[in-house]
């Protein structure tokens, strides 16, 4: 753990009521859902930020509005907002929520991730490594890297 | 009159074979040099996330038109990490892999088997893109360590740096080497691309341009680069599909470029007549701007090879799409510019990591993808 944190209080926001879906038709198991934002936030909502005990929800650096899905179009863009501006953090961050969405979505699913407009200092540059997947693949296979990412995502799958 | 290939006839891009045996993304495919067109066998080799290479061989039969692929070896033993690079030498007898365990390997090819016989060490981290120069002498790498490296290969197999170059600020995506002189291309993270040559008394490397300039150069990272062949007469294609397309123009370069989709996502083209070691002009640099192919990929640009048999331009996206891009005959101006011949969707079930013609026949490209597949592809253009 850091001695000193980047956010050392961070403001804390309350979780939303989990909404338990009811199939659209009890005769038609076989209908295929289409896959929205809410469902794309249900499977980043918990993702522990790699500084504080909470959850990116109750930090508010992803929200069901900041998730754009088309899923005729297979494409999924998630805007998150790191608690401070200068976050060193958010790369780790948008790695998690990036690997949390390649376990959890089907692969035909194109993801796009980026910091919200403003948000953060280096913003071209996190977008930049954000998104490209050599990085991505090789920040992957990092150990340490790794691991960080492994802890932040256990506490989702409690 | 000979007739030029694009735009006319409708161009199909038919599937041959698929090749399955990596367990993760491939990302690059190199076809053997010395593999010969009709009939005789191909050979491919593939790297892959896996950590693996593999080498995949045409099995030819007297009976079968369309011969079988097997997978002749698989090199595991040498990389500890995602193998994100290999080429062929020109002989097609040695192989180089550059890994994202920041070392390179060197595969000698004998008598059915591959031997490594050599492991180069130097880069601080991933190695990104691997080259060797047209006479096979000198072997170029790229690193996110910002550098290019050039080794020379010494009497015996072994390997010497003879030079570090400096000059990107950002990783090194991809390393080129002009076809027909010893200039060095690189591509960058940094959005640019710098051309490398000799100094005069033959001491060292400098860079003797940078395209990056307003107006004219990437905004975003450029991923690949790839030359044509200039004024070579061997593209006379034998096909009778293709036709007869004779290259006249001059010797240009084009690149790729992509990443975050909301950049524009294109290829340029430059003219890269001019001798870069020969260059005294100022303002600009010897390679000048052609020609920018805009408008028609919808997301990152991974791959882009220029034929050196039917003169196509193919590139490999992260949309999963092929597309085949032919230099327009309508144009008759002293410009050049391009039109899409082709668009093959979902030609993988994921990114198109790496696309490649073959080097004798026309007809034949590979492509590799996220699905962890190879596959061979068939090129027809009705006259």
């Amino acid at each position: 753990m850091a001695s000193q944190l980047i956010n050392a209080n961070p403001v804390v926001h309350e979780r939303k009521a989990r909404s338990v879906r009811q199939p659209t038709s009890a005769h038609d198991d076989l209908a295929v859902e289409p896959i929205d934002s809410l469902e794309v936030f249900d499977h980043v909502r918990d993702i522990k930020d790699p500084e504080h005990p909470y959850t990116l929800e109750q930090l508010n650096v992803v929200s069901e509005d900041s998730i754009a899905v088309d899923d005729k179009r297979s494409h999924v863009l998630i805007t998150f907002t790191p608690t401070v501006e200068h976050c060193s953090m958010a790369t780790l961050i948008g790695l998690c929520i990036r690997v949390k969405l390649m376990q959890s979505l089907p692969p035909r699913f194109k993801i796009d991730i980026k910091v919200s407009p403003g948000s953060h200092a280096s913003e071209v540059a996190v977008n930049k490594q954000l998104n490209d997947k050599e990085r991505v693949a090789a920040a992957l296979e990092n150990p340490n890297l790794s691991q960080m990412v492994d802890e932040c995502l256990a506490s989702s799958e409690e | 009159m000979a007739k030029k290939l694009g735009g006319n006839g409708a161009a199909r891009l038919g599937f041959l074979h698929q090749l399955e045996g990596h367990t993760d993304r491939v990302w690059g495919v190199a076809w053997n040099p010395a593999s010969r067109s009709g009939g005789a066998p191909s050979m491919l080799a593939s790297c892959s996330g896996d950590k693996t290479v593999r080498i995949w061989e045409q099995q030819s039969t007297v009976s079968s038109s369309s011969p079988s692929w097997t997978c002749q070896a698989v090199l595991d033993e040498s990389h500890s990490r995602t193998v994100r690079a290999c080429d062929w030498s020109p002989n097609g007898k040695l192989l180089a892999t550059g890994s994202f365990d920041a070392t390179t390997s060197i595969w000698e090819h004998v008598g059915g088997e591959f031997d490594c016989i050599a492991t180069l060490e130097g880069h601080e981290n991933e190695v990104k893109s691997v080259a060797w120069n047209t006479s096979g002498t000198l072997l170029a790498t790229c690193s996110r360590d910002k550098t290019v490296w050039i080794w020379e290969l010494q009497p015996g197999n072994d390997f010497e740096c003879v030079s570090v170059l400096n000059g990107h600020t950002q990783d090194v995506k991809m390393v080129l080497w002009h076809p027909s002189r010893d200039v060095l291309v690189s591509a960058s993270y940094d959005n640019t691309i710098k051309v490398w040559a000799e100094d005069r008394d033959g001491d060292d490397w400098r860079c003797v341009q940078t395209l990056a300039e307003p107006g004219w150069g990437h905004t975003s990272t450029v991923w690949q680069l790839s030359f044509n062949m200039s004024g070579d007469q061997m593209v006379s294609c034998r096909n009778a599909i293709l036709g007869n397309y004779a290259t006249t123009q001059c010797q240009k370069y084009f690149v790729a470029f992509a990443s975050w989709p909301s950049d524009d996502l294109q290829l340029m083209v430059w003219d890269s007549t001019v001798d870069p070691s020969e260059w005294t002009g100022n303002g600009g640099g010897p390679w000048k701007h052609l020609c920018t192919i805009s408008g028609h990929h919808e997301r990152t640009i991974f791959s882009v090879h220029w034929s050196r048999t039917n003169g196509l331009i193919a590139t490999g996206s992260a949309d999963d799409c092929i597309r085949i891009f032919a230099e327009d005959p309508t144009n008759v101006a002293s410009s050049v510019s391009f039109c899409k011949v082709l668009e093959k969707q979902k030609a993988h079930e994921g990114d198109v990591n790496s696309v490649r013609w073959h080097p004798k026949d026309p007809r034949l490209l590979a492509s590799a993808g996220d699905d962890g597949v190879i596959k061979i592809w068939e090129f027809e253009q009705d006259l």
